[in-house]
């Protein structure tokens, strides 16, 4: 950046070519991998609104039929629910376990800390295959019925650690003297959390949990082992394309492209807002 | 009740909960796993008499190695192809863009492929290299080609590919982040001293970002190897990577000891990726001082 700038402005001085092959070919290469990105996701977008049932140029007719037809697809919208309910509850799990692991980690010294903070992360560390073939033999060996609760539990238990990480990243910028002033106030440990740490950890735990909860609604390889009879939406589309393609699935996914990208960067400005405002790290 | 007493009751108030939680459901799962590895398979059951078989299988039959070695040359593809993807783009964004703002709205255009579902992002590649699909249908159009070609889909090119579209935000994220932090004075010192362009980039910029190039191949190595998703979205005869061999010893063949093996050996590529990066990582931080 300040490469450039300095590039800028000594360039009159510099004798400088007046066509930088460099730079330009730099700038396409980029702008092509930026289009290799993106075709790909502007073609689903494209052809769910294409009439031909194939997946093929050139474009036909312009048509919302795809839409309709699978909004008033019942096994689609159940697996929708499904996905909703499903993820609303490994948050909550997130939460409820993310929180205290992370305050426990910032602010305590135990044995075999080091080991458990690896643990705690292996989930997103490990291809997701494995984490789900060996809760799978868990719940196999204790005689637990496969079901949407047991998909819960594996995407509690795979997606806590991004609730461990960012709430621990924002207790270490966190001052601990205003909870020592808090207490000595006379505010009893659970006020004090309630009132002291929870507004300053507010951004990143719902942050977060919207990354949470959209990595749960796109979760395969731990649902593909954990699930039972009711299906979530991947494991929907899954079975939908192994079949073949249908433009259904484009429109679909068209939505959910939408809600997740609104989603993330609702998250992300939440979160990097915070950040700016937080200051430096503290340890 | 004195401080250290209060301390030791608080930190179990806390964590107890949260210890039993990641007992239970993470490390008895991930010990289970590992202690099945060594049972018997008495089909359709398995037996809890230990022994090494599961694993002398695996080395005993080539067939195994074929597996592995091909599923690690795929990921060592996608790692190179999401490489070559990323850094110029990288680079571009890290020292071109003189605009913070349109800097940080291309950063973000980067990596937000990353939030559209895995799955419709291979699906998505099904109907691009399909013999249907819009690749053949576009060659056709300008004539390249006379009828559909099957020879874009079902093959290794589709696999490599469709997994480094779907991993390069995971390349550019942490090379972009090591770029941002080379001070720009180092570059101009070099230019100053009388270095060229690509001497610079070789010498300066390059050693500079390797602890980026290595997380980055850390994260596409290790999320193509354990990936059994897009093998069989794609992959067609050549989808039989270690993943989902794994996959299919917990499914269909229901030999859960040899699939408890293979994913302890699966554990074991992708934790040596890690620490080996990690290693090499902290070797080049001591020899650049």
């Amino acid at each position: 950046m300040a490469v450039l700038t300095a590039e800028g402005t000594t360039g009159a001085t510099r004798r400088r070519r007046p066509f930088d092959i460099s730079n330009s070919t730099l700038a396409v290469a980029a702008a092509c991998v930026l289009a290799f990105l993106y075709v790909p996701i502007a073609t689903l977008m494209v052809f769910s609104f294409n009439s031909n049932p194939v997946t093929k140029l050139p474009l036909t007719e312009f048509t919302f039929a795809w839409y309709e037809k699978a909004l008033s697809n019942p096994d689609l919208m159940a697996a929708v629910w499904n996905s909703v309910v499903v993820g609303l509850c490994a948050v909550c799990i997130c939460i409820a376990i993310g929180v205290p692991t992370a305050l426990a980690l910032d602010r305590y010294n135990f044995p075999g800390k080091t080991v458990f903070r690896r643990l705690v992360i292996l989930p997103i560390t490990l291809p997701g295959l494995i984490t789900g073939v060996s809760m799978l033999t868990m719940f196999r060996s204790a005689g637990i019925e496969l079901s949407l609760l047991t998909v819960i539990i594996g995407h509690g238990t795979a997606l806590t650690a991004i609730v461990v990480t960012n709430v621990f990243a924002r207790l270490q910028r966190f001052d601990r003297r205003i909870e020592e002033a808090s207490a000595d106030l006379g505010a009893r440990p659970l006020q004090t959390f309630w009132y002291v740490t929870l507004p300053n950890i507010k951004s990143a735990l719902i942050g977060s949990s919207l990354i949470s909860f959209t990595l749960s609604f796109d979760e395969i390889p731990v649902t593909f082992f954990l699930t039972g009879r009711d299906n979530t939406l991947p494991m929907y589309i899954w079975s939908v394309i192994r079949r073949g393609i249908t433009p259904e699935i484009n429109a679909i996914g068209t939505i959910i492209v939408g809600i997740s990208i609104i989603l993330i960067l609702v998250s992300v400005f939440i979160m990097h807002e915070d950040n700016q405002r937080a200051g430096p790290v503290r340890k | 009740m004195n401080n250290r007493l209060r301390r030791v009751v608080g930190f179990w108030a806390l964590f107890s909960g949260p210890a039993l939680w990641w007992g239970l459901v993470l490390l008895v799962p991930y010990l289970m796993m590992l202690a099945i590895s060594f049972y018997t398979q008495q089909f359709p059951f398995h037996v809890p008499d230990f022994q090494l078989g599961n694993y002398l299988t695996l080395i005993g039959d080539s067939q195994y190695y074929g597996v592995l070695g091909r599923s690690v040359k795929v990921a060592l593809l996608v790692s190179v192809a999401a490489f070559c993807l990323s850094y110029p783009l990288a680079y571009f964004l890290a020292f071109k863009v003189q605009s913070s703002r349109l800097r940080m709205f291309l950063y973000i255009a980067t990596i937000v492929p990353l939030w559209v579902s895995y799955l419709l992002r291979a699906y998505t590649w099904k109907t691009i290299l399909g013999s249907e699909g819009i690749l053949n249908s576009f060659l056709m159009w300008l004539g390249i080609i006379n009828e559909p070609s099957t020879i874009f889909l079902y093959n290794e090119f589709a696999m490599v590919i469709t997994m480094a579209y779907i991993f390069t935000p995971f390349m550019v994220m942490p090379i972009y982040a090591s770029l941002e932090k080379i001070p720009p004075s180092l570059m101009e010192a070099s230019k100053d001293l009388g270095a060229g362009r690509w001497r610079t980039f070789i010498k300066i910029t390059l050693p500079l970002t390797m602890p980026g190039i290595l997380a980055g191949f850390t994260f596409t190595f290790g999320l193509s190897v354990g990936d059994f998703i897009s093998p069989i979205l794609v992959g067609g005869p050549y989808s039989n990577m270690i993943a989902n061999v794994v996959a299919t010893q917990f499914g269909i063949s229901m030999n859960w000891p040899l699939g408890s093996a293979l994913s302890v050996v699966l554990l074991f590529i992708v934790l040596g990726i890690i620490t080996a990066s990690d290693k090499l990582e902290r070797v080049g931080r001591l020899n650049m001082g």
